[in-house]
């Protein structure tokens, strides 16, 4: 009887719920030190989040061999946390410093400003002008949800142009900043790769000036990537449609290896004299996870322009967090700084970018080997941390129940849990439950 | 500065202005995305810092931002963070990602440091607690959640209380009023109009309450008073909703700090807390801090706790790891938990020395006016009562920087700098 109640009330309007709420809190509770009050009993479980539970019934299964192709954390070769040399030495080297002072609302200084030029280019000409508006952020959620308030703050009336699939976090970013969402055709199952024709179609039916969300590289999940001929018709089209272009680059360093090669998409768009918007985080790659390190950006038109936007954002991230944290930044900063260490955490993302497009090899092969009859290309064609497998919802399942093997339930595997000891079982039982099938 | 040309909307700028007859920089396309974006103005108290650290007076004197300063005015990383620091340094830690809800070590410590080792409710398991960004990043999930569950709630704050907590329920569109709480008169607390206004309120209800060491009064509740709030908040069906930023820095005391919050959680009453370690860990730019929510079952903080992580996820997907594993090294150890102890009440020590100083340099050059409030008053924060105009005078005319509202950060005032500050005041409340 009671939840039905709950339920109802939330329906009332508020005024008239209020007498309803306090006679049933009179009713629930009773005089004297145990009583209670009941303001909750109405609020549901939540769902489980659909790529950080992964994790969580992951770490709930006791077999042995289990195997977590969840979240996208690099592992080594033997399944475990890398923590990057470059990044052990920066630690060393800010250890002691002992400065735990608030830092400002955007952050570190030095921070941001090496961010951005890691992003846009050590030369880029809108960084040299002060055209971009830039703060240290929450790492890429952060980012994200800073440019989503900014969206409905500055932008109003625009919705945003979601790629279908991705990150599932961006859908529940967008929606809690009260930003209407589309989606624009993006995978093509049929050949597991980009569908070119219906990207651009999208672009071309979109209201002008719509404001579209863009993976840089690595695309999240699926690993597909466009050409750098189908950016620079993205940019040109979008020119023409005065479209407003959001990158999120989570993995720059992790797709090809090379981070200059990773930011091709923005520099194309910047070339053609795009004003655009940008998420970066270092969690992938620098292994920064929870320091909770990243950077929100947009070029503005000008130095002047880019001072009051960039005073907007802190007055957004001030009843957010207030500032940011202080540790990963120094981090960050430490290594980009230094040239020795820079080089050093070059090489490092290279031996990361290479392990996974050795293990995408192994997994193709393995597969191959077993007879399997589907064409498994696509393994190998797509690029970075995720494979986006072509597998459904209930094979995710079997995989999970029959094999220990984790994966979000799009069918989205993360190769960096992928290794020489567990590459032949995760073949073998993607094998298993995948033969009969049509894919 | 030169600017990129934009060929953004067709032609490009140069070339539009050569067909128009027009010089370049007079034709700007179809004008800027962002061109409508004014100049948000300078946070009214990191501002402050900002403004202190372009002065070039040599007698500057920063009461702005409350951040601890030694005697020496310089900031203290405590010895026992030091020795969590060099401990996790050694152990070489991975930098995982934490579960959304945050390091289940700190999680634990806090709510016990909080609610006590003995607390029933904590025994229950009836608490929801999630690692968030220090108090702000506490309130602002408790802000969404009130926004997205407790629809056309008003929550009441304190007039005055500290300026960013408009900005966080405003952010979440959660409606705010004020409740009466400072007396300029007495330089105290207004108990009887704090009263009436709550009492006023709708039934159900959110009040946010300063668990100890108001910001930016100083001015706290005595016991008896807490119980009446308590009584009220029962008798209305209101929602109290602490701010604990300074748990250990009001008496130097922990446990005593936390009189408030669990005389209402052995009250009975469904709480939310927002706790910070900012000041009292020293850890301000870790950004270190928890919301807890104390239900009245387990099953509804296993709920609220679920829907306090989606509402996180889509603000910072998870919470940084360095400074709750400093905090929980901290609190977790009985040698370092000790320490920790001796180090904050070394801290409120020094400001309760202060304050006393500061009483004594006031009466003795303004013996017709009754300084008394700057020992009554507690924590890290004085509220002089001083205008708007005569803030001015103090910064413009004595470089002493401090927030527009009167209030200044006893942390920032060394004992060697009590005869200037004296002065200052003296000047501005006389002559302005």
């Amino acid at each position: 009887m009671f939840p039905a109640l709950a339920l109802s009330m939330q329906q009332l309007q508020p005024a008239a719920s209020l007498p309803l709420l306090s006679c049933l809190r009179r009713a629930y509770s009773t005089s004297g030190a145990a009583a209670a009050t009941n303001w909750f009993s109405h609020v549901e479980m939540a769902p489980r989040d659909p790529i950080l539970g992964v994790t969580e019934k992951f770490l709930a299964d006791k077999n042995p061999d289990k195997i977590n192709l969840g979240v996208g954390a690099y592992r080594d070769d033997n399944g475990q946390p890398v923590v990057l040399e470059s990044v052990r030495e920066a630690e060393r080297r800010v250890a002691g410093s002992h400065f735990m002072e608030y830092l400002p609302i955007g952050g570190l200084r030095d921070f941001v400003s090496e961010s951005v030029k890691l992003a846009y280019g050590d030369d880029s000409p809108v960084v040299a002008a002060g055209q971009v508006a830039a703060v240290q952020s929450l790492s890429g959620t952060g980012s994200c949800r800073l440019f989503a308030e900014f969206q409905r703050r500055f932008m109003p009336h625009s919705s945003v142009y979601i790629p279908v699939p991705t990150w599932s976090n961006h859908h529940n970013i967008w929606r809690d900043a009260g930003v209407a969402q589309n989606g624009y055709r993006y995978y093509k199952p049929e050949t597991r790769g980009l569908d070119f024709e219906g990207l651009m179609e999208d672009i071309k039916n979109a209201p002008n000036g719509s404001v579209f969300l863009l993976h840089a590289c690595a695309h999240n999940p699926t690993g597909v990537d466009p050409t750098p001929e189908q950016w620079q018709a993205m940019s040109k089209l979008m020119l023409d449609k005065s479209h407003f272009a959001f990158f999120d680059m989570a993995y720059q360093g992790f797709a090809t290896g090379d981070c200059t090669r990773d930011a091709a998409a923005i520099r194309i768009f910047i070339d053609d004299g795009h004003r655009v918007g940008l998420s970066q985080s270092y969690a992938k790659n620098m292994g920064l996870y929870g320091q909770r390190v990243g950077c929100f950006s947009l070029v503005c038109d000008s130095a002047a322009e880019a001072a009051k936007v960039e005073s907007q954002m802190k007055l957004i991230a001030r009843p957010m967090y207030s500032n940011p944290p202080l540790h990963g930044a120094l981090l960050v900063s430490k290594i980009l700084h230094d040239a020795d260490l820079k080089q050093q955490w070059y090489q490092e993302v290279g031996v990361m970018a290479a392990r996974i497009k050795d293990m995408r090899g192994l997994l193709r092969h393995n597969l191959q080997q077993l007879g399997s009859p589907h064409n498994w290309q696509h393994i190998t064609d797509q690029i970075g941390m995720f494979c986006y497998t072509g597998m459904s919802g209930e094979m995710v399942d079997t995989l999970a129940a029959a094999h220990s093997i984790y994966m979000t339930r799009n069918g989205r595997i993360s190769m960096a849990g992928v290794n020489t000891k567990n590459v032949a079982r995760l073949a073998e039982a993607m094998h298993a439950v995948t033969k009969e099938a049509k894919m | 500065m030169k600017t990129t040309a934009s060929p953004r909307y067709g032609p490009g700028a140069p070339q539009r202005a050569a067909l128009l007859n027009k010089p370049a920089a007079a034709v700007v396309a179809n004008g800027s995305r962002l061109a409508g974006v004014e100049m948000a103005p300078p946070d009214p108290i990191l501002g402050v810092s900002e403004a202190f650290k372009a002065s070039k007076d040599p007698n500057k004197l920063n009461l702005g931002v409350g951040a601890y300063r030694t005697e020496e005015l310089q900031p203290l990383v405590l010895e026992v963070v030091k020795k969590a620091e060099q401990k996790m340094l050694a152990a070489g830690y991975n930098k995982e990602y934490l579960p959304i809800e945050g390091l289940d070590a700190f999680r634990q410590a806090t709510v016990q440091l909080l609610l006590g080792s003995d607390s029933a409710a904590v025994k229950e398991g009836r608490v929801a607690v999630l690692q968030a960004l220090s108090g702000t990043g506490s309130l602002r999930v408790g802000a969404a959640f009130i926004a997205r569950f407790m629809k056309g709630t008003t929550v009441y704050i304190s007039n005055p209380t500290w300026g960013n907590h408009r900005n966080i329920f405003g952010d979440e569109g959660v409606e705010w009023k004020y409740y009466r709480y400072f007396d300029p008169d007495t330089v105290g607390l207004d108990f009887k109009g704090m009263v009436e206004d709550l009492t006023a309120a709708p039934d159900g209800s959110i009040v946010l309450l300063h668990g100890c060491a108001h910001n930016p009064t100083g001015v706290d509740p005595t016991p008896q008073q807490w119980q009446e709030i308590a009584d009220l908040c029962k008798a209305k069906g209101h929602m109290p909703f602490f701010d604990v930023a300074y748990q250990g820095f009001a008496t130097g005391d922990l446990d005593k700090d936390a009189f408030a919050p669990r005389l209402f959680v052995d009250n009975g009453l469904e709480v939310m807390v927002a706790q910070s370690y900012s000041k009292n860990l020293g850890l301000y730019g870790e950004r270190v801090g928890a919301l807890n929510v104390v239900l009245s079952d387990a099953d509804a903080a296993k709920s609220v706790l679920s829907q306090l992580k989606r509402l996180a996820r889509a603000i910072w997907s998870n919470p940084p790891t360095h400074g709750a594993r400093i905090a929980a090294e901290v609190v977790g150890d009985a040698d370092m938990f000790e320490l920790w102890k001796s180090e904050m009440a070394g801290m409120a020590g020094r400001i309760a020395k202060v304050r006393g100083e500061l009483q004594a340099a006031l009466e003795s050059r303004c013996p017709d006016r009754d300084w008394s409030f700057i020992t009554k008053q507690i924590g890290m924060f004085s509220f002089t009562g001083m205008t708007p105009q005569q803030v001015d005078n103090m910064t413009n005319k004595h470089a002493v920087f401090m927030t527009r509202d009167g209030r200044i950060s006893l942390a920032g005032l060394s004992s060697s700098k009590v005869a200037y500050l004296a002065d200052a005041i003296v000047d501005s409340v006389r002559n302005h």
